[in-house]
């Protein structure tokens, strides 16, 4: 067991470096001179010389990726081009906010999955499926965007119910109520968003259980049909709905880009696109680092997971 | 096997496609619809018999506008596609046919690629080109080949094994004239089915990345762009952002359904949808022996099961279960873009 993981991990640094490196030659390829953020028109030559030198723009290139992984590893992921703030401080601040956003919504979406997958694969072909599995299709093909958009419009302009952007209202920064009221578009954008994808994973989890001999035993005893959905089916359908749960990690820090972007909420998408369009590149390479480490931490745990629920695979 | 057109909702994702590449490409035959006249005058009017879907901010006819900015959207969604086959048979074709090193460095550039969020990836991608159609076309497919070349990488594997193919190489048939040859044909109806779902994708992709205003740029309009604008008048305009919303659904749907219609074609004993069992292998890393991987292995040396029956006589156990993999995570893969993950 230990072993198994241990092996795991060792293979996963390697990998780890590489993203760095990958992150880094794609920001240095970038048709810009990170300088140039930094400096005013008005500045004289020698001006925009000592800046790029003390930002250490004239190194090897080799020189300032070391620097730059050392610096990660310390937990310095730089400054802004633009507003000069800390990125850590900002990611800091940035990062309970979306995990707020992201992890009840996944789990939620998660949770309603496996009752309706497990329904929809054991009554395949019948309405209940035609009616689940048609609504996955149409999900599937539904950008997030769009239905955000739809839920802004109804509860937000035509109802007046909840508020359409951010987090607070100016001045009600302490308020759970107000907190809870801004909250409640983006969640339901997000389950409808993880939901379509979830359930068909379950679904045809469930179809492939359904078939097999232990089921045939089971209804050949007599069981009943809830009896086998619940008790037997549904135990070997979460094996392989664990390894999405590892999976799911880096959703916890850039799954909401498009959703925190329409609602304003301010989390690491939002951040992430506003420092693509003003072409922020340490804030972007930060982002891409972190999300890059996050899915190979992600895969990682999920394997971990899987060994820990299916024995069968350290023994291979 | 299935009849085509008893399957409703297949004839209907057919003739919608048919459809609206067909409005798409002779939209221009219409005289009075121009979607660059500009009507300050009767600007933000709502739907009304001279303006089907009303007018925009600038008084622009919207129908009009929507017609011709699906012109943009499928024509990323298809050149996209194109772009993203060619790389991905490229890429799968070479390292299964010469497999060894060349499969193996492939192999990781398809496990990095995949390993980081395709969004992120993509925008990233996007500050290197300069902005332009062209340039998002080539981010789509340089961000969405990896499905393919694992797929035709499979399939290429298992039609190697076959005896014409052995023989050409025995007779001394140079590698490129077997790969295009003798190969490219068995893995042709693959490669089709696979095409169809990479299009929604691209679709999607590119919607999404109008939106946050980093894909299609003014004065050009896709669908996603017509929706990042109707967003500043949703509120006194909600009908401008109902409209490309609903095509784009309807097409992404289509060309997902298409896909899965041509898959039964393509592999008649399969009944579609009865042969996915999950298997995430999305995002898998750098490693081959991935527990997923493994315990599939261990799986198909079951006795026999439902996997068993497709597997034809000449593929080892182990690639048939591999190829199985890939293909459903590559469907979900392609399936998941432009969603939020």
């Amino acid at each position: 067991m230990a072993k198994y993981i241990a092996k795991r991990i060792l293979k996963a640094v390697p990998l780890l470096l590489l993203i760095t490196v990958i992150c880094f030659v794609l920001m240095k390829l970038a048709p810009y001179d990170a300088v140039d953020a930094l400096t005013r028109p008005d500045m004289s030559q020698a001006e925009i010389d000592r800046i790029r030198e003390s930002y250490g723009l004239n190194d090897p290139v080799a020189v300032q990726y070391l620097r730059w992984l050392n610096n990660l590893l310390h937990g310095n992921f730089g400054y802004s081009l633009l507003s000069h703030t800390s990125i850590k401080y900002d990611l800091l601040i940035r990062i309970p906010n979306t995990i707020l956003l992201m992890l009840p919504s996944y789990l939620t979406a998660y949770l309603l999955s496996i009752p309706l997958g497990l329904l929809a694969g054991s009554r395949r072909g019948k309405w209940p499926d035609k009616l689940i599995d048609g609504f996955c299709s149409i999900g599937i093909a539904t950008p997030t965007f769009w239905f955000a958009m739809l839920l802004i419009y109804a509860f937000g302009y035509r109802m007046k119910l909840l508020p359409i952007l951010g987090m607070h209202t100016v001045g009600m920064e302490k308020s759970l109520p107000d907190l809870l009221r801004h909250f409640l578009l983006p969640y339901l954008v997000l389950i409808f968003s993880f939901l379509p994808d979830l359930t068909r994973f379950v679904r045809s989890s469930a179809i492939g259980q359904w078939k097999e001999d232990y089921v045939l035993v089971q209804k050949a005893f007599g069981a009943g049909r809830s009896e086998i959905l619940f008790r037997h089916v549904a135990r070997n359908v979460l094996i392989p709905l664990i390894t999405k749960l590892g999976m799911a990690l880096p959703l916890l820090v850039t799954g909401a880009v498009i959703t925190e972007t329409v609602f304003s909420w301010p989390g690491i998408g939002s951040y992430f696109v506003k420092a693509v369009q003003a072409m922020d590149y340490p804030i972007v390479m930060s982002v891409l680092v972190l999300s890059g480490s996050l899915v190979i931490l992600g895969n990682l745990l999920s394997d971990i997971l899987y060994s820990i629920v299916d024995p069968r695979i350290r023994s291979t | 096997m299935l009849e085509f057109c008893s399957d409703r909702q297949a004839a209907f994702a057919a003739s919608y496609l048919l459809l609206i590449f067909l409005i798409s490409i002779l939209v221009f035959l219409f005289r009075g619809l121009d979607p660059d006249k500009i009507d300050v005058l009767h600007k933000l009017q709502p739907p009304s018999p001279l303006h089907w879907f009303g007018t925009d901010n600038m008084g622009r006819d919207y129908f009009a506008r929507v017609l011709y900015g699906g012109q943009v959207s499928l024509l990323v969604g298809v050149l996209a596609m194109l772009c993203s086959v060619l790389i991905g048979v490229t890429v799968g074709m070479l390292s299964g046919y010469f497999g060894g090193l060349i499969d193996g460095f492939f192999m990781r550039l398809v496990d990095i690629f995949l390993s980081i969020p395709w969004l992120i990836m993509v925008t990233v991608f996007g500050l290197l080109f300069k902005k332009g159609l062209l340039s998002i076309i080539l981010v789509i497919g340089i961000f969405s080949w990896m499905d393919i070349a694992r797929i035709v990488r499979s399939e290429v594997l298992a039609v190697k094994g076959r005896e014409y193919v052995q023989y050409a190489d025995f007779i001394g048939i140079p590698p490129l004239s077997v790969m295009t040859g003798h190969i490219l044909p068995a893995v042709f109806s693959t490669i089709i089915t696979a095409s169809t779902s990479t299009i929604a994708g691209a679709i999607m992709t590119e919607s999404a990345l109008s939106f946050l205003g980093l894909g299609v740029q003014q004065p050009m309009s896709s669908w996603g762009s017509l929706l990042q604008q109707s967003q500043k008048y949703l509120q006194n305009a909600p009908y401008m952002a109902l409209l490309p919303g609903i095509l784009i659904i309807l097409t992404v749907y289509s060309f997902n359904k298409l896909g899965d219609i041509l898959r039964v074609f393509a592999e008649p004993r399969v009944r579609a949808g009865e042969e996915d069992m999950p298997r995430e292998a999305g995002g898998k890393s750098g490693n081959e022996e991935t527990a997923q991987e493994k315990c599939g292995e261990g799986r198909a040396e079951n006795p026999p099961r439902k996997d068993k029956e497709r597997e034809e006589a000449e593929i080892p156990v182990r690639e048939a279960s591999e190829r199985k993999e890939t293909e459903i995570s590559a469907r979900e893969a392609s399936e998941k873009r432009g969603k939020d993950e």
